[in-house]
Order: structure tokens, then sequence, then C-alpha cells
């Protein structure tokens, strides 16, 4: 097999059919239809404003927050170097702890290994804690389709569930929807809810309780993800809110896993950093609520605690592809916090869906176009332009990940790819090379700015008029086109010297 | 077609990243506070109560610990309680636990219906952690089955002066790796409608935490 990566773009998916991390619609296609969504604006303003202020509030506490992001990077660049050793030590220590380790090339093999599992327990129904991983590979609809019924039971999961969306946020996932929306989900969706159930968002989650309580004390089967996995112990991390979590890690008989290759941690004592940045950092607490920690099965357990039966399934899914990537790579260090989405100001106004993908958002930007491989052509090769580039998420990441400078770098590959998949080069390739050209000679750049000045006349308001409004319409769309001063910086600098230099030589000392 | 997938995926990530250092970490972080056992108890006792956790002092003895568990469980108008051995021993033993209210103490057998049925979990704790505002529970003796501490709807813990530390570092040293752990920092929460904290959803709606210091 050929496992070394070479620069070619790869297509990973199928030309057709829904992907969890592949919109059907271009970006800017699926955005101007959220940007139309007055409510939806409203909600995610509402939404990322408190989660920004809580965050920085919260982070502002710590004196070492910089140490710590500079730890987290660092943990993280060493564990992608030293990945091939640290998953051979955590299968180790998983099996020793009693647990079996499964490996998935990608979606389809994990899906088939975690249904065939659940089928060996001859259960129909699963408990689910809200885990991206699963979602990236569409487990639930595959289990749907096998005639297993996986119940989302975090509490943004399930509303998302009953009402047959998607999540458009990594940590809230039903973000984009108000209280009263949420009120009118349940009274339609949920079995035996009350008819009186207001939108006070107390009795929406005591709704929501209710529901699931019996659901949690008969389930056989748990599947979950994981926020961290201890190769030096096999102890596996899944950080929570709302108690569901201890729920369906601690009372079914069988617990499944799906997890990222790129979620492991090399030591315990890195537990000490990543649990300081990541609450701080997603829901802007000093601590979240619940934080489960397990090391394979009961029989490995003083007390007999834990599941009986504990299955991890090790998950690729197009991370190795991301790995080959040095620049690229660090978007594995992503551990889900999503504070990149609360600050960013595409995401603010244009929301999850518009990304097309499990992962939106500026980290979503640079992880699905790369989990699903830039081609040239592919749906997910606008995701790296949806982004002004301001920076704020490279701010507020707690490893630190370089998102701009990914982003660009992105851009370049995508224009690599096209050219590579289209003999006849597209107007702005030709445009860009008439630029270099341009740009390469001091004569031919003044000789072209000095005559852009006769373009003047052609714009008003910011806008094109005549013959070339119409070739760039797509560019100016979306934008003033400044006009042309009358004078460029290099006329207006050798001017100045010229007056200068005269008056020195008259008044000079 | 397991063993393929590993051994595909492992030479996948070999190749990917032959030739990549790994850095050393910088770890300048804060190890440890200066501050004295009762600052740490204060600081605990502010930082659980600002997650809406309900925190009552109690003299660090077992005496004193027993009678105030019994003054809560009665004025609650609680019926039923389950505890973990140690701590049904040592502190549920008295006139509470013998008249009012019924002891159920956790021999492993108790089944999940058998928890909902409990009105309230009293437990010890492996440590707490001052500045987040964490209590940890590790399945031992005092802590008992992760699930006796999930499943009843009121949660008392008693966590004891010398078990608490400044920061989560000093805990993350001090906690074995291995032993079943939850990390506890409030009641159940969830800010999943409109970013709007809600306290007590599936977890035990409520927490209080008897600070013996």
């Amino acid at each position: 097999m050929s496992a070394a990566f070479l620069g070619m773009p790869r297509r990973r998916l199928p030309e057709t059919g829904f992907s969890p991390v592949q919109g059907k619609r271009p970006f800017p296609e699926a955005a101007s239809a959220a940007l139309s969504d007055p409510v939806l604006r409203r909600n995610l303003g509402h939404a990322t404003g408190v989660i920004r202020r809580k965050r920085a509030s919260v982070v502002g506490e710590l004196p070492d927050w910089e140490e710590l992001r500079s730890a987290g990077a660092a943990i993280k660049a060493e564990t992608m170097a030293r990945l091939p050793e640290l998953l051979e030590q955590l299968e180790a220590n998983v099996t020793a702890a009693g647990g079996v380790v499964h490996w998935a090339r990608d979606a389809a093999e994990a899906n088939a290994i975690v249904t065939d599992l659940v089928r060996a327990t001859g259960e129909r129904e699963v408990v689910k804690v809200k885990s991206m991983a699963t979602q990236e590979i569409g487990l639930n609809e595959h289990l749907a389709a096998e005639g297993i019924t996986a119940l989302e039971t975090d509490l943004a999961e399930l509303i998302v569930q009953l009402a047959e969306d998607h999540p458009s946020h990594i940590l809230v996932p039903a973000i984009h929807f108000s209280r009263t929306e949420i009120r009118e989900i349940f009274a339609r969706r949920m079995p035996g809810v009350d008819p009186d159930l207001t939108s006070e968002p107390r009795r929406l989650a005591m709704a929501a309780r209710a529901f699931l309580r019996e659901r949690f004390l008969r389930a056989k089967v748990g599947i979950s993800g994981a926020n961290f996995a201890i190769a030096e112990t096999g102890t596996l991390t899944v950080v929570e809110s709302e108690g569901n979590g201890r729920m369906c890690l601690t009372l079914p008989e069988t617990l499944i896993s799906v997890v990222g290759i790129e979620k492991v941690l090399p030591r315990w004592q890195d537990l000490e950093v990543f649990l300081q940045l990541l609450p701080r950092s997603s829901t802007g607490e000093r601590m979240n609520p619940y934080t489960t920690l397990w090391t394979g099965t009961r029989a490995a357990h003083e007390g007999g605690d834990g599941p009986r039966a504990f299955h991890l399934v090790l998950l690729d899914n197009g991370r190795t592809d991301v790995l080959a990537d040095e620049v690229g790579r660090s978007a594995l260090h992503c551990i889900r916090c999503s504070a990149c989405l609360n600050v960013c100001p595409v995401y603010e106004r244009t929301g999850g869906h518009s990304y097309g993908s499990v992962y939106p958002g500026p980290i979503g930007a640079i992880l699905s176009p790369q989990l699903t491989g830039i081609t040239g052509d592919s749906v997910n090769d606008s995701l790296p332009y949806a982004s002004s580039l301001c920076g704020a998420c490279y701010d507020v990441c707690p490893v630190k990940i370089d998102i701009p400078s990914i982003l660009v770098d992105l851009r370049a590959r995508h224009v690599e790819a096209a050219q590579q998949a289209s003999r006849v080069p597209s107007a702005e390739a030709v445009a860009m090379a008439a630029a270099a050209y341009v740009m390469k000679d001091e004569k031919r750049f003044a000789a072209v700015t000095g005559s852009m000045r006769l373009g003047r006349p052609l714009l008003r308001d910011g806008q094109l008029r005549g013959p070339l409004s119409s070739v760039m319409t797509g560019w100016s769309r979306a934008r003033d086109v400044p006009a042309p001063p009358r004078e460029t910086f290099r006329q207006w600098w050798s001017h100045r010297e010229r007056h200068d230099g005269a008056a020195s030589e008259r008044g000079g000392p | 077609m397991t063993g393929s997938a590993r051994e595909e995926i492992l030479s996948r990530v070999r190749a990917a990243v032959a030739g990549a250092e790994a850095p050393a970490v910088p770890r300048g972080y804060r190890r440890e506070v200066e501050a004295s056992a009762s600052q740490l108890l204060e600081l605990l006792a502010d930082r659980l109560r600002d997650y809406r956790a309900e925190v009552v002092p109690v003299p660090d003895d077992d005496a004193a610990i027993a009678q105030v568990l019994a003054d809560q469980l009665t004025e609650r108008g609680l019926r039923s309680v389950v505890a973990p051995q140690a701590v049904a021993r040592a502190w549920l033993a008295g006139p509470a636990g013998g008249e009012a209210v019924q002891v159920v103490v956790d021999d492993g057998t108790l089944t999940w219906q058998d928890l909902d049925g409990v009105d309230a979990v009293v437990t010890g704790a492996a440590l707490a952690i001052a500045e987040t505002g964490v209590v940890v529970l590790d399945g031992d003796a005092w802590c008992g089955r992760r699930a006796v501490s999930l499943v009843p709807d009121l949660h008392l813990c008693v966590v004891r002066g010398r078990q608490v530390v400044g920061l989560p570092t000093e805990a993350v040293s001090r906690l074995q790796p291995t032993r079943p752990q939850t990390w506890i920092a409030g009641p159940s929460a969830t800010s999943d409608i409109e970013l709007d904290r809600v306290e007590g959803v599936h977890g035990p709606r409520t927490l209080v935490v008897l600070l013996a210091g």
C-alpha cells in the first residue's frame, strides 16, 4: 500500500450522497440563505455574545493562561510526532485493563464495527453521549438503517434529533433554536410530554430529564466518544455538564467509545493542562459540572465499578492524510472547545449549517476540507475562503492552532488543485498570472498603476459601471470597489521628493 | 479485517510523521498556590456556591459530621438515603439513620431501579480542588460505586480539610489514574438553551457539600 503523502489532491468522498463533513452547496451559497434569516441571526448573535463574555471572564482569572496554552500546544505537537508509539501504548493499556481495541480506516468500517458490537448484545436501542466522532461518521443514520435506535441524550443533541435537524455548533448544537422554537419541538415530537410545557429553559430541561430517565435506567449499551485517551494508563475521559454522560458511561453493561486517533495524550499528567484549558475555553466555566475518567472494564476496577464490556474504536477517516501535511497537521490538535466559533465574525453571522459539515466555524474551515481532500472542484474547497483572516480564532485557541495561516495555505492548495483539475485556466488564475507579470518588474508596475486612474469614471459609490461590471460581478457583488486615486503613491512620492529637495536647498542648515 | 486496518493505519501514521520532532513541553504554569488551609476551604466554598452547590461548614470530626448529616436528612424531609459501607458505618449509624430515615448500605448488589427509588446519597470524597470548585470521587470505600452517587436526586458529599488542594495540577498528581473517577463541579447543569445556565438535569439536581475543617 502507499502511505506516503505525495501532495496530490485526492477525493475521499463519493461524488454523490450524504456526508457529515461536506455539505451539498458551497459556503457562499449556503451562507446567503442563512444571512437572510433574521431569527437565526438574532439567536446566534445573542448566544455567541453571552459565551464570549463568559470565556473572557474566566480566562482572565488565570495568571498562567498563556503558559497553559503553550504547554497544551507543545503536548499536542509531541503527540503527533509520537503518534505511532502512543497509539500502540494506548492499545496495550486498554487491552490490559480488559477493553477491546478496534481500528477503523474510515466511516464505513467504524459504523460496521459498532453495528456488529451492538448486534452481539442482542439490543435494539442504545443511549449516546454527544460525540463529534460519531457525528462525523454518521453513526446514528447507519444504526437506524440497521434497525437500531440510537438515542441522543445531551439536551441540545436531543433537540436536534427530535427536530430531525443537524447540529450547528460543536458545543451547543441547538444554538440556532430559540427557547420558543425548542418548546414547539418538544411539544410536537417528545413522546409523553406535558402539554402545558412552557418555554422556560428550566421547564424544558426537566422535560428532557423525565423523558430520558427510564431510558437511562434500562439501557444495556452506551456509545460515547472521548475528549482524551491517556496512552500511559489506558484511561479515557469524557467532559460534560448534564450528567447524561455519566449515565451513559456508568449504567449500561456494554460501553463502546469511538475515538479519533488524534485524541490520545502521552501522559496522565497532561490532563492537568487540558482539564484547565477545555472548560474555560468551551463553556466559559472554571470547570464543567461532570468529568468521568475510566480505565477498561469492571474487572480491572476495585469494587466492581465500570462497564462489563468496553470497546474502543480508533478512527482514522482521513486523519492520517491531515497528519501528513506539515502545515495542516495542527488542525488535529483541536480539542473541540468551540471558542473559535464563538469569536468568529463569519460564524456569528452565517451559523453552523452554512459550513455543511459537523465541524463548522474556523476550525471546520481548516479541518473539513483536509478530511475530505482538497480536489479543486469539491464543495469543501470553498471553506478556506469563509474567513476574513482577522485572527480572533488564533487568539482564543487553547492549543494555539494558527488557523489563519492554515486557511491561507489551504487557499493556495485549492488554487493549485483547481489548476490541475482543469486544463482551462480560470479567470482568477489568468488575472493572478497577469498581476504576477506586472508586479515582477518595477517599470511595468509603475506604468500599470499610473494608468489605473483612467478607470475612475467606471466607478460610482463603490459599484462598477460600464463594460467591466458584467465581468467582475461575482467579485463585486459582496464588495465595494474602491475608486483608484487621482495620483498613485509612487507619483505622489516622486513629487514630494522633488519638492522637499528644493525646500532643503533653500532653508537647510 | 481489523488486523489489516490496524497495520494500515499505523503504517500511514508512521509515514505521515516520519522525521517530525517531538518538542519539549514547557510546563511554566502554576504547580501549587500559596494559601493556608483555611484560605483554601474558603475559596472552595466560594467556588462551589458560585455553581449553585450548597455548602455546609462542619467541624472536622466524625461525631460532628454524623450530627450535621442527620440534621440535613431530617430537615430536608428525606425518607431514604444510600451510602457506601464506610460512610454508613462512620456517619449514618446515629439516630437519624435509625428513625425517620431509612439507610440503605450499598453492598454492590443494588440495581439502578433500587437506586432510583432512594431519595439521597451520602459519600465522602477522594479530594477537592479549591480554585475550580471541584470534588473528586474515585470509587474507594468512602466514595462508592459511580452509579450510587449518580442516580439519587440529592448528593451529600463530605469533604475533609486535609483533602482540599489548591489547583488541578495538585489534584492530578495526587490521584490514582486507573481508579474510576468522577470530577464534580456543582449540580448537573446545561447551557443548551440560548446559553442560559440551568442547574439540575440528569445528575443529582442538588449537591450539598459538607466542608469539614
